[in-house]
């Protein structure tokens, strides 16, 4: 790719709606941050993407995201001002300007957050994240695989408050910190993460994810203007499997340790018809049965799709009913060693399951 | 008790006369361009057939999709001054967003954004912004805006923002319509707030019709109360209705829905109503449809509010017929079906053709289908069977089989069997379903809350206490009042094991039985 291209406002309807696929489940929809964008585009505002490789081994990029319950987000909205000011206090702590901003996750509506903070600022935008997908929790991250420093880290809400968590023992401290501050605030705040190199970036991001999400959702887009199959579409532009076609026969929800878990049931229909398929989340699709054997895990992406529309389904919004088709689309490399497991495998997320890829067999 | 359903379509306007729970007579007249001519011949009708004393009738119910149609084809709007609460936040996306250019054009008056609102856990946001709300009040005066719509953040939660700034906009702006959005939606700002401003759109329009109405049945001699039936199958009296007019906004499938249970005895069924030019489908849960839990868009605008939930199909008696490659719809030849279809002598297929081509029913001249190839006529007839049979399963939410009550002008369509129906319920006095559901409505009162470090029984039962005090205080006999909702979801990221709760109660009018 080109060093620096701006973004065209047709490619960020479409990164919302792949973002919303590779969300898996999870990650909050990123309506509110595309209505942002379109107001800003509307404004004259034009974003560039930068290739992750052109940057410099010394250039500093700010990993940002939005944090908190997705309720939350319905009610108090979310604005380019505050994810910009979370940037921003990072430069005044560490005194170096960022080059460019990138976002923590790619899934959902954190893949838009960096945009709207670059309109704002006036930075490019590195194609790439460091989860390749959503994942819940901070140390669920390509940095904290490789063992990068997770530190510091710059919170703000959106009135004139702001934290900084200048150090910490592990990421999951990290985690835990920085989840207490934004409870104190409401439930929902803009962080920029520990500021990365670009040596690091190169070296241990997932690159490319950015334009991954525009092109699934330009695929799913298309697919819909021409009358085909838009599930289809993703799986062939993205080497993915259709795993389960069915319908929606029992869905199980509780919230425990601020996480929204449960199970979907699905009943098979077409050539699935007589299986059975169960669907695990913690926020995100975790792992997949079909009739009590796994199939699918994570951290392979699990997307669940409607049958017809080829929206993707959310685990706060999946219901009885619905005709949906389970996909699964390939994890990141770094995402499925040893180390990586230990992070984002199944064992990560209680499940006492050795991992094994559906793309291996 | 004596009561009158009538129900506004697009085509027809039905009224029917309820003798305790005996349908005693039932009328179907045009809708008129003015709806109230409509309503004026249908009640007219209806008195001279049936000879009821017209003093002996104890209540008037009236389903009108006037409103709904308002906003989708954009006439009668009023501009309207939108009052956001919750600065700081939320300040980047101001009311109207997400709404189509046009409709916008139109509502859109006067905008203000002011500090207040409360958190997810009823701690203020900020403090609320009395002089700001002060001078945007004398703002409104001076431009002559005449409805408002004040919307404030996490106010399902913590009504008080806007209880306060409607405090000030009635001292400073008297006559001024305010509608709050507490009153109006659920948790989700933008949606619950583009729910309010519709409805600031539409109060105007809505007391010059309910105005009107109040004329036709006095006109008529009847004494009775007037009530407007809602989205949920219940009534609010004609004022208070005309308060809400969003409310109203779906009363037509959900009076069908209801007037099915009622004709059928039934009150855990699947419904379908099949029309001229579509289907809708409903699932009857304790008598009442069940009702949509995600965002439904009206008129290009998206909102969440109190809907039932349905499934509307392409599919009806005027629905187009292709024969190579075979197609069933979604053209439609609508109210031209007497002069456009075949067997009325007119040039095109429609699914009305096939039917009587393949007996199912007996419609103009039969010998003008005969030519129709039997192949032909079973693979469309298939197709519409499979359409119905995979749309009815999808609006199931439970496995076991359900009952199917079929009504409307197109029932036939329906086949006999279908996968997980039990039966077809096939009722009498089916034409007129929704004028039924119309006078058999009753009073509801909600409560949707989050509640923490409560028991999943507890948060119930308090969101119950709430919802029973909203339905007797929108006049409900106490006595009467059952639960026909309950709905809990946890919520992820929120500390302390929070839950929030949806309860749903209804009652009899009070001071009147529905049975003698």
């Amino acid at each position: 790719m080109t060093p620096l291209r701006a973004v065209p406002l047709d490619e960020i309807e479409s990164l919302a709606i792949g973002a919303w696929i590779l969300g898996t489940g999870g990650g909050g929809s990123p309506y509110l941050a595309l209505l942002n964008l379109r107001k800003l585009y509307a404004a004259g505002k034009v974003v560039s993407l930068m290739d992750p490789a052109t940057l410099a081994d010394d250039d500093q990029v700010a990993v940002v995201s939005n944090m908190g319950a997705p309720l939350v987000g319905q009610e108090r909205l979310t604005d380019p001002a505050t994810i910009a000011r979370a940037v921003t206090l990072m430069e005044e702590i560490t005194g170096r300007r960022f080059r460019a901003i990138m976002s923590l996750e790619i899934g959902g509506g954190n893949a838009l957050q960096p945009f709207m903070a670059a309109a704002l600022l006036d930075r490019p935008v590195v194609d790439g994240d460091c989860m390749g997908r959503a994942f819940p929790e901070a140390q669920m991250t390509s940095f904290a695989i490789h063992d990068l420093c997770m530190y510091p880290l710059t919170l703000v809400d959106v009135r004139n408050n702001a934290v900084i968590v200048a150090r910490a023992e592990s990421w999951k401290w990290m985690e835990r910190l920085s989840r207490t501050a934004c409870v104190a605030v409401g439930s929902i705040a803009s962080t920029c993460k520990a500021p990365r190199t670009g040596k690091e970036v190169k070296a241990c991001g997932i690159l490319y994810s950015t334009s991954k999400a525009i092109r699934i959702g330009g695929a799913v887009r298309e697919a819909r203007r021409a009358h085909r199959d838009p599930i289809g579409a993703v799986v062939d532009a993205e080497g993915g499997v259709v795993i389960f076609r069915g319908k929606v026969s029992d869905v199980n929800r509780r919230a425990t340790e601020g996480f929204l878990r449960g199970t979907a049931t699905l009943d098979g229909l077409g050539e699935d018809r007589g299986a059975s398929f169960r669907l695990a989340f913690q926020n995100e699709f975790a792992v997949g049965w079909l009739d009590g054997a796994p199939r699918v895990m994570t951290p392979e992406l699990i997307c669940l799709m409607d049958t017809v529309s080829g929206d993707a389904i959310g685990t706060e919004t999946v219901r009885y009913g619905q005709r949906a088709t389970v996909i699964a689309l390939p994890a990141p490399p770094i995402l499925t060693t040893a180390k990586g497991l230990e992070h984002v495998g199944p064992r990560a997320f209680g499940y006492d399951l050795e991992f094994r890829s559906v793309f291996a067999s | 008790m004596r009561r009158v359903g009538i129900d506004v379509g697009g085509t027809n306007t039905d009224a029917v006369l309820l003798e305790g729970d005996r349908v005693a007579h039932a009328v179907k007249t045009p809708t008129t361009a003015d709806v109230t001519t409509g309503i004026e011949r249908a009640l007219a009708r209806l008195l001279e057939e049936s000879r009821v004393d017209r003093r002996a009738i104890d209540a008037v119910m009236i389903g009108t999709t006037h409103f709904t149609n308002a906003v989708v084809e954009r006439r009668g709007l009023t501009r309207v001054a939108a009052v956001r609460i919750g600065l700081p936040a939320s300040a980047s996306l101001p009311p109207f967003i997400d709404w189509p250019t046009d409709l916008a054009a139109l509502v859109r008056g006067e905008i203000f954004m002011l500090a207040g609102g409360h958190e997810y856990d009823g701690r203020p946001i900020a403090p609320f912004d009395s002089a700001g709300m002060r001078r945007a009040a004398r703002r409104i005066r001076e431009t002559g805006i005449r409805s408002a719509g004040v919307t404030a953040i996490f106010s399902p939660l913590d009504p008080s923002g806007e209880e306060q700034a409607a405090l000030i906009l009635r001292e400073e702006c008297p006559g001024l319509a305010i509608s709050c959005s507490r009153d109006l939606g659920r948790i989700g700002l933008l949606e619950r707030e583009n729910v309010t401003l519709l409805n600031a759109g539409l109060v105007d329009l809505a007391r010059r019709t309910t105005r009107a109405f109040v004329g036709a049945l006095g006109g008529s001699g009847i004494t009775a109360d007037l009530y407007i039936t809602q989205n949920d199958g219940t009534v609010l009296r004609a004022e208070a209705a005309a308060k809400h007019p969003v409310y109203s906004f779906a009363s037509g499938p959900t009076n069908s829905i209801r007037g099915a249970a009622f004709l059928s005895r039934l009150d855990q069924a699947m419904v379908i109503d099949v029309g001229g030019t579509s289907t809708d489908i409903g699932a009857l849960h304790h008598g009442f449809p069940r009702e949509a839990n995600n965002v439904v868009e009206i008129g290009g605008v998206r909102t969440l509010f109190r809907m039932p939930d349905l499934l509307s199909l392409a599919l009806g008696g005027g629905t187009l017929v292709r024969a190579d490659p075979l197609a069933i719809g979604p053209g439609s030849v609508g109210y031209q079906l007497t002069t456009r279809a075949l067997v009325f002598g007119g040039g095109d297929l429609t699914v009305t053709d096939i039917a009587v081509a393949a007996g199912l029913i007996d419609l103009g001249d039969r010998d003008r289908v005969a030519s129709l190839p039997a192949r032909l006529v079973t693979a469309a007839l298939g197709r519409i069977h499979a359409m119905i049979e995979e749309s009815v399963d999808r609006m199931k939410t439970d496995a076991g089989d359900l009952p199917l009550v079929a009504v409307g002008g197109g029932s036939f369509l329906v086949p006999e069997r279908l996968t997980g129906i039990s039966r077809v319920v096939r009722v009498p006095h089916q034409a007129v379903a929704n004028a039924v559901g119309a006078a058999i409505a009753q009073v509801s009162g909600e409560a949707d809350q989050i509640f923490q470090n409560l028991e999943r029984d507890d948060a119930i039962a308090q969101a119950r206490r709430l919802a029973e005090a909203r339905a007797v205080s929108a006049g409900a006999d106490p006595s009467t009042l059952t639960v026909v909702e309950v709905e809990d979801l946890p919520i992820a990221y929120l500390p302390g094991n929070s839950l929030r709760t949806r309860v749903r109660v209804v009652g009899d009018i009070r001071g009147s039985s529905p049975q003698q």
